[in-house]
C-alpha cells in the first residue's frame, strides 16, 4: 500500500517541525490575547520575521542572529499596533487587519532581491546516544535548537500565567481592565509589553519558516500560518499546553497530506494542500459549538481601556 | 501635560477630513519609501497619483482602466461595509470572489459553443450565488456554533485559491489546448463576453452592477428598516437585541450580501477584462476592498470616491513597475499605509486633545 512507504518515526519528525512556526507565532498570541488584545496582526508580524531573520542570516552568515532580527522585525510592526490601539485607541480588529496587508506590501519589497537564495544552514542539535535510541531517536532527538526551545517557551508561559505575579498581573488586565485598572496596576504598560512579545513570538515563527523548514524567501510564504496561529489559540482555549497539542496535531495533518502527495495518491495536490485550511475550520467548529458560552476567553478581550480620570 | 478626553459625539468634521489628510500623508510617506528605494519621489508620486488620467501618453491605456480596476472594488467594499457596520466581519471577499468566478465562469463553459442571450444572465446569477454559498459557509458556522467569522471566511480564502488552482489545471481547463492551465478565454465566447458597453471606456456590466449596488445599499442604509437595524445592531448590541433584532439573522443577511457582490464582482472579471480561469486569477481586491470600505467612511458614496483613489493605485503601481522599474509590492505597501494613518487619524474623530496646565494627570 502507499501508506506503507511512510516511516512513522520520520512522520513524527516532520510533525515537529511543521508544527515549530505555529506553534511559536500561537504561544505569542496566547499571552497577547490573555493580557486582553486581540491582535489579527499576526500573519503580517509573522511574515516580517521571516523576512528579516532571512536577510539578516544571509548578510551575517548566522541563522542565530538571523533569528533575533526576525524578532526585533516582529516586535517592530506589534509596536505600530501597539502605538494605534493602546496610545491612539483604534479598533482593534482593523488595525490587526492593517497589519498584516502592510506586513505582507513591506516584505515584499523588502525581500525582493533575496528570492531564490539559499540561507546558512541551522545545525542540528547534537544529542549524542540520545539520538541513537530505535523510532525515538529518530522521531524526537535529531532537531534544530529552536524545536526544543520553543517547546521550553510553551513550558515557561505555562508557569508565569499560572504561578508569577507578573503573570496574574496580565491576567487580571485581560480578564477585567477597569478592576485592574482600580487596583493600581498600569493597564496600558502591561499590554504593550504583552504585544511586544507576541510580536517577536510571531517574528520568530516566520524566520524559522524561512530558515529552516522551507528554507528560502518567498513572497508571502507565511500562507495563512499566521491566522492558523490565531485558530489554535482559540482551540487551546487560551491554555499554553493545548495550543501545543493543537500545534502538533496540525503539524500531523500538514505532514501526512505532503506525504500522501509524495507517494502519488490520485487525489490532485490542490485538494489535498487545503486540508490544513479545512481541518482548522471543522476544529474551531468542534470547540466553539461544544461547550457554549464556557470558552474561557479573557473578559476584556478585545475590548478598549481608556482611563477616564 | 497632553490629556486624551473622550468626546460625547464623535467629530463629523474629522470624520470628513480624516481620509483626504490620510491620502495626503500616505503620499508624503509612500514618497519618502520611494525616495529610499533610489527612485525620484515627485515623479513617482505623480506617476501614481496623477499620470494615469491626465498624461497624454497613458490616458489613452489607463482611463478606461480606471473603471475596470475601480468597479470590483467599489461592489465588493459596498457589500463588507454593511457587515462592519453591524460588527459582522467578514474578511474573506477574496474568497468569495474567486468562487463567484468559478461559478460565472461554470456556467459559461458548460453551455460554450451554444450562443443564446439567456448565457450571460444565467452568469450572472451564478456568480451571486457562488459568492452567496461560499459567504454562507461562515454565516451558518457563526450562527449554529458561535464559530468565529473572522478566522473562517479567511481561512476560506485560502481553500478557494486552491480550488481555483484544481480548476484551471483540471475540469475547467480548456480542451483544444491541453497543454495549457487555464480555462477558454471567454471573451471569444460571445454570448458569455462581458464587453465594453462604450468603446474605450472601460464601462462594462460591472461598472453597472457597482452603481446599483451603491444606490441600493444607499437607500437601504438611510431608508429601510434592515439600514437601521444593521447600524443599531453595531452601535448597541444590547439595545438592538431588546428593539427584536435578530443577531442571528443579521450576520446571515450581512455576509450574504457581501458574499454575492464579491461574487459578482468575480464573474464580471472573469467573464471580461480577466478573460479567463487561470491560477494567478486573484489578484487581491477582495483585501484591498476592505481598505476601501474603510476609507469610504463605510458610506456607499464614500465608497465610490475610495474605490476610485484605489483602483488608480493599481493602474499608478503598474505604470510605476513599467516607467520605474518600481517593485509591485510598493503599491501593497501604500496600500496599508493608508489604512493605518486613516486608523491613527482617527482618533481624533472620537478624541479631543486637551493640553492641561501643571501636574494634574
Amino acid at each position: 500500500m502507499i501508506l506503507g512507504s511512510i516511516n512513522p518515526a520520520v512522520l513524527l519528525a516532520a510533525l515537529m517541525v511543521a508544527a515549530t512556526p505555529i506553534l511559536l507565532a500561537a504561544i505569542g498570541e496566547l499571552v497577547v490575547e490573555k493580557a486582553g488584545v486581540l491582535n489579527l496582526g499576526v500573519e503580517g508580524m509573522m511574515i516580517m520575521g521571516a523576512c528579516v531573520g532571512f536577510i539578516v542570516a544571509v548578510n551575517t552568515g548566522s541563522p542565530i542572529i538571523g533569528f533575533f532580527g526576525a524578532a526585533l522585525g516582529g516586535v517592530a510592526l506589534s509596536l505600530l499596533f501597539a502605538l494605534l490601539t493602546q496610545a491612539l485607541m483604534t479598533n482593534q480588529v482593523a488595525s490587526g487587519l492593517a497589519l498584516t496587508l502592510f506586513g505582507l506590501g513591506l516584505t515584499a519589497l523588502l525581500g525582493q532581491r533575496y528570492v531564490g537564495i539559499t540561507p546558512p544552514r541551522t545545525p542540528k542539535l547534537d544529542l549524542g546516544p540520545l539520538s541513537d535510541i530505535p523510532f525515538l531517536g529518530r522521531a524526537l532527538f535529531t532537531h534544530d535548537i529552536v524545536v526544543y526551545l520553543t517547546i521550553a517557551l510553551v513550558g515557561a508561559v505555562w508557569w508565569f500565567l499560572k504561578y508569577s505575579r507578573a503573570g496574574m498581573i496580565l491576567r487580571a488586565v485581560g480578564e477585567n481592565h477597569d478592576a485592574a485598572h482600580a487596583l493600581g496596576y498600569h493597564v496600558k504598560r502591561v499590554r504593550v509589553l504583552a504585544i511586544m512579545f507576541g510580536g517577536a513570538c510571531a517574528g520568530l515563527g516566520g524566520a524559522y519558516l524561512s530558515l529552516i523548514r522551507v528554507p528560502q524567501w518567498t513572497e508571502g510564504m507565511t500562507v495563512g500560518a499566521g491566522w492558523i496561529a490565531l485558530a489554535l489559540v482559540v482551540f487551546a482555549s487560551w491554555r499554553p499546553w493545548r495550543a501545543m497539542a493543537g500545534a502538533y496535531l496540525f503539524g500531523g495533518v500538514v505532514v501526512l497530506q505532503l506525504n500522501l502527495q509524495a507517494a502519488g495518491v490520485r487525489i490532485p495536490v490542490e485538494y489535498l494542500s487545503m486540508s490544513p485550511y479545512l481541518i482548522t475550520i471543522l476544529v474551531l467548529v468542534i470547540i466553539s459549538s461544544g461547550k457554549g458560552r464556557s470558552l474561557n476567553a479573557p473578559g476584556s478581550l478585545n475590548k478598549p481601556f481608556h482611563a477616564s480620570s | 501635560m497632553i490629556r486624551l478626553e473622550k468626546r460625547k459625539e464623535p467629530s463629523k468634521f474629522w470624520r470628513i477630513a480624516n481620509p483626504f489628510l490620510a491620502v495626503a500623508l500616505t503620499m508624503f510617506a509612500g514618497g519618502v519609501m520611494f525616495a529610499m528605494l533610489g527612485k525620484d519621489p515627485i515623479v513617482a508620486i505623480r506617476l501614481i497619483f496623477f499620470d494615469p488620467i491626465f498624461s497624454e501618453t497613458f490616458a489613452s491605456y489607463s482611463r478606461p482602466q480606471l473603471l475596470i480596476k475601480s468597479a470590483p472594488l467599489i461592489l465588493i467594499a459596498v457589500g463588507l461595509a454593511i457587515g462592519f457596520k453591524a460588527n459582522v466581519w467578514n474578511i474573506g471577499a477574496e474568497g468569495q470572489y474567486i468562487i463567484g468566478a468559478l461559478f460565472g465562469a461554470g456556467v459559461a463553459l458548460a453551455f460554450f459553443p451554444a450562443p443564446g442571450w439567456y448565457v450571460f444572465p444565467l452568469m450572472v446569477l451564478a456568480g451571486a450565488l457562488g459568492g452567496f454559498l461560499w459567504a454562507m459557509i461562515p454565516a451558518i458556522l457563526k450562527t449554529r456554533f458561535n464559530t468565529n467569522e473572522i478566522l473562517v471566511s479567511l481561512l476560506l480564502v485560502y481553500v478557494a485559491e486552491r480550488i481555483l488552482a484544481a480548476m484551471a489545471l483540471g475540469l475547467m481547463r480548456n480542451p483544444d489546448q491541453p497543454g495549457f492551465p487555464g480555462s477558454r478565454d471567454l471573451r471569444r465566447y460571445e454570448a458569455a463576453h462581458n464587453a465594453e458597453l462604450i468603446a474605450n471606456t472601460g464601462m462594462h456590466w460591472g461598472v453597472v452592477a457597482a452603481i446599483i449596488a451603491v444606490i441600493f445599499a444607499y437607500v437601504m442604509m438611510t431608508r429601510h428598516m434592515l439600514g437601521f437595524h444593521v447600524q443599531l445592531a453595531g452601535q448597541a448590541p444590547r439595545a438592538a437585541r431588546f428593539g427584536g433584532v435578530a443577531p442571528a439573522r443579521l450576520v446571515v443577511v450581512c455576509l450574504g450580501i457581501a458574499g454575492a457582490l464579491a461574487g459578482l464582482a468575480g464573474m464580471f472579471e472573469v467573464s471580461g477584462p480577466g478573460g479567463q480561469v487561470r491560477i494567478e486569477f486573484a489578484s487581491g481586491y477582495g483585501f484591498t476592498a476592505i481598505i476601501v470600505a474603510f476609507l469610504g467612511r463605510l458610506n456607499p458614496l464614500g465608497i465610490v470616491l475610495a474605490g476610485f483613489l484605489l483602483g488608480l493605485t493599481y493602474i499608478g503601481g503598474e505604470l510605476g513597475q513599467m516607467m520605474l522599474q518600481l517593485p509591485g509590492a510598493a503599491i501593497q505597501v501604500f496600500q496599508g499605509m493608508l489604512l493605518f494613518f486613516l486608523l491613527a487619524l482617527d482618533f481624533q474623530t472620537n478624541y479631543r486633545i486637551r493640553l492641561t496646565q501643571g501636574m494634574r494627570a
